[in-house]
């Protein structure tokens, strides 16, 4: 065998060991983007998810006002804290819906009193099927909808009191 | 104090390890008469680590909530057996494993080995110490599974119910033992590649540990499989998912590096081939350990990736692949080829097994990782998924299978009898099945068509070894072989069928209607909620009717509240011809039921044909030590005569 030939396994296991270790130190983004940015929500219409507040339809996201689409869940532990700066937002008179995945009303309910309640319709999603035709992979996600109801970004990931700004920001451009 | 004393042992058996360096460091340097120490220093290294794991046990078994990892991983209310599986269910318990496993394996070698040279047989020890070394700096730095809590907790956090599983409990110890195999292999060829002695005498040394590794890992993958069809409930048997892919690379380099060892045995020829493989093969172990542990693969909010654990593997990989593929191509060169051969004869047949596996090896790997390098080049997301994986390998393991009909019937070095006049009723009985098929099952794709004709061909090609001769005086070892050949055939059998002739129906049922499927008319008679020990479940009652057989079964969707996960369970029931599979969905809102049914005919044989493949290779081991020992007895008289 000639010495090149040999070689070979070393140049590989070489050219394997970076690839992975860059990946390790830089592990990326495991987030998947929503290839529902820049287009119409889908048709979807949901019932609600707590008593006393309106269900969720594709029809409530083009209202003429832009406004934000939480997907979120009571049993999610970063939405506790997302809810709180959704909360603030709310404050600043900006509009949330929300998208209640795999849920229960008795959950939502405590999760809600206990944690604040910054939703003007919250729909249940029980199988996630909403939640996958908006391009949603896990919870927490929130989605800035325009005024004639399209997607116009994706978080991922739960809000954090530093993005208020920036969601602001976005909200008064789309107006 | 156990889990001190846990620590202690880990300590010092790492201090032996390092003790072992040096000696094979002194071995090699100069002459210095080293095999005794180095035996007896291996076996304590092994019963250290041993202790230290048997102390991982202890704590678990006593619920020892100070102790950081029982805490994180066990609770007392957990079944017994459970809480003892519970020790290497976890990151830290099963690298404490691993390296037990690893340093009991470099014990039996110092213990058993009398066929290669004392050199080689230091060398391979302290290779194999060296492995060793690298995974105790692991443990004691990185992942320390004896760490204590102060003050201890009432009570752990460890309550899965979906861990609560036989499978999982016993499923990765089966693997592990198959993967650290590997590892002797590897220091045997590292030993020989330091000393210049590869020959026959080396590769009968390596044939037992192969055989050993090989047949542990057949049976983890059958068994996984097994598992991940019954419980995912989707009735698929191998989803090419990135997790069952790093236990398969591992098998078959293990594969390629049994049938080149047999040629090294014999002819002492393909000398560094074998070697590379040898290699290859724990390198193939230690990256589907890393891939699995580091959780790199695991994508989308599942689990969080550790990058110290991660890059220590990593590290400890790049070090012992590289200095093996340094070291042979420093010395691979003066390795000098054994006997020739001629272009027809089993020499290049299983040069020829072995390409094709090697390519298939590589088409497993390139689909297992590329996702990941596309991501890092591009940005851009995807998985390579079965479509890919089938028909790429699919047609090459076919024509492989083939071969392997052909390949034991030629003889070493050339082939003097006409090969082909042998194969005229397999070629026969392949034709027949391929002309059957075609006529009652016009439909049926192409892949399992050839999936019949090339298994009709390999089952009775396989026992042509055996035929002409008395069959109970043939060798354990070609028994061995034929049974594992013929295994192939009869889970190539079981695929082609799964394949061809599985029903399936997703129906919305209501109580009272019947569904048909394949021979099978089904009744959903009622939906009535149960309880469990930690879970609430919806069990469905289905009749089953074929001719005049009336069964039934009870398929059962499970709600568990902490976390909250729902699990269904399948119902499935087996007859010689094959399963009714039975899966309970959702309730629908128009008031019926989601059912997923599908009758699989002879799916089992996938399975059992792995057991047989397995049981083969177990076998052709008990063959190989049995001979061993009646070879070695006469020096043994000769020393009392």
């Amino acid at each position: 065998m000639s010495r090149g030939l040999r070689l070979i396994p070393i140049i590989l296991l070489l050219w394997l060991v970076v690839g992975l270790a860059w990946r390790l130190v830089r592990p990326g983004d495991t987030a998947v983007p929503s290839q529902m940015v820049e287009r119409t929500v889908p048709q979807f219409a949901l019932a609600p998810g707590v008593a006393g507040k309106p269900g969720l339809g594709a029809a409530d996201l083009a209202t003429g006002q832009p406004r934000l689409l939480n997907v979120f869940a009571s049993w999610c532990v970063p939405c506790v804290t997302e809810v709180r700066v959704l909360g603030e937002l709310k404050r600043r008179g900006v509009r949330i819906d929300g998208i209640a995945v795999r849920d229960t009303p008795e959950a939502l309910t405590a999760f809600l009193a206990r944690n604040g309640d910054p939703y003007e319709r919250i729909g249940a999603d029980p199988q996630s099927e909403t939640q996958i035709a908006f391009g949603s992979s896990g919870v927490p996600e929130t989605f800035v909808i325009d005024g004639k109801g399209v997607i116009r970004r994706q978080y991922i990931g739960a809000l954090k009191p530093s993005n208020i700004p920036g969601v602001l920001r976005e909200l008064e451009q789309l107006r | 104090m156990i889990a001190e004393a846990g620590l202690a042992a880990l300590w010092l058996a790492a201090g032996l390890a390092g003790y072992q360096l040096v000696l094979m460091l002194l071995a090699l340097r100069s002459d210095v008469e080293v095999v005794r120490p180095m035996r007896a220093v291996a076996v304590a290294q092994g019963v250290l680590t041993l202790v230290a794991f048997a102390m991982l046990l202890l704590v678990f078994a006593n619920s020892d909530m100070s102790v950081k990892l029982v805490f994180e991983n066990s609770n007392s209310a957990k079944p017994f057996v459970y809480k003892v599986a519970g020790a290497w269910g976890n990151h830290e318990g099963s690298m404490l494993m691993w390296v037990t496993i690893l340093a009991v394996a470099g014990a039996f070698l110092a213990l058993l080995s009398r066929r290669t040279s004392e050199r080689t047989l230091v060398a391979a020890l302290g290779s194999q110490a060296v492995l060793a070394l690298g995974f105790y700096a692991f443990l004691l730095i990185a992942s320390n599974p004896f760490a204590r809590l102060f003050p201890a907790p009432p009570d752990g956090q460890g309550l899965n119910p979906l861990l609560q599983d036989p499978g999982l409990a016993f499923h990765p110890p089966t693997l592990y033992l198959g993967y650290v195999g590997l590892s002797v292999a590897f220091s045997l060829a590292v030993g020989a590649l330091l000393t210049g002695e590869v020959d026959s005498r080396l590769a009968r040394a390596m044939r037992p540990w192969v055989l050993a590794a090989w047949v542990l890992l057949t049976l983890g993958i059958t068994a996984g499989s097994y598992w991940a069809y019954y419980e995912l409930g989707w009735g698929g048997y191998w989803f090419w998912d990135p997790v069952e892919n790093a236990s398969l690379m591992p098998w078959l380099a293990a594969t390629a590096l049994l049938h080149s060892i047999n040629v090294l045995a014999a002819r002492g020829a393909l000398k560094a081939w074998t070697m590379m493989l040898a290699v290859i093969a724990f390198s193939m172990s230690m990256v589907g350990t890393f891939l699995v542990r580091s959780g790199i693969l695991t994508s989308v909010h599942a689990f969080a990736i550790d990058p110290e654990r991660g890059t220590f593997l990593l590290a400890l990989l790049a070090i012992y692949v590289g200095a093996a593929f340094i070291l042979f191509a420093l010395r691979g060169a003066t390795l000098k080829e054994g006997a020739p051969f001629e272009l027809v004869s089993r020499e290049t047949g299983l040069v020829i097994n072995n390409l094709l596996l090697s390519v298939i090896l590589g088409i497993v790997f390139l689909g297992t990782l590329y996702p990941l390098f596309v991501e890092a080049i591009s940005g851009e997301k995807l998985s390579v998924g079965a479509p890919y994986f089938n028909s790429v390998a699919g047609p090459l393991a076919l024509l492989l299978a083939v071969l392997v009909g052909v390949g034991p019937l030629l003889s070493w070095r050339r082939q003097g009898r006409p090969v082909l006049r042998l194969l005229r009723a397999p070629a026969l009985l392949a034709t027949s099945a391929l002309v059957i098929t075609i006529i009652l099952a016009p439909a049926i794709g192409i892949l399992p068509r050839l999936g019949f004709t090339v298994a009709a061909f390999l089952a009775s090609a396989s026992i042509l070894p055996l035929v002409g001769r008395n069959p109970l005086r043939a060798p354990l070892a070609t028994w061995g072989m034929v049974v594992a050949h013929f295994g192939i055939a009869v889970a190539l059998v079981g695929m082609a069928a799964n394949g061809a002739f599985t029903s399936e129906r997703l129906a919305i049922a209501e109580p009272g209607e019947t569904l048909t499927v394949g021979p099978w008319l089904l009744q959903l008679k009622d939906v009535t909620p149960t309880a469990g020990k930690n879970f609430t479940a919806l069990e469905a009652e289905l009749r089953a009717a074929r001719g005049e057989e009336i069964i039934t079964l009870n398929p059962q969707t499970h709600y568990y509240s902490d976390p909250v996960t729902e699990t269904n369970e399948s119902s499935i029931r087996t007859f010689w011809n094959g399963q009714l599979y039975t899966v309970l969905g959702r309730a629908d809102p128009s008031g019926g039921w989601q059912l997923r049914l599908w009758w699989k005919p002879f799916v089992t044989l996938i399975w059992a044909g792995g057991a047989l493949i397995a049981f083969g290779g177990a076998l052709a081991l008990l063959g190989r030590v049995l001979r061993r020992r009646r070879r070695r007895e006469p020096d043994w008289r000769e020393r009392y005569i």
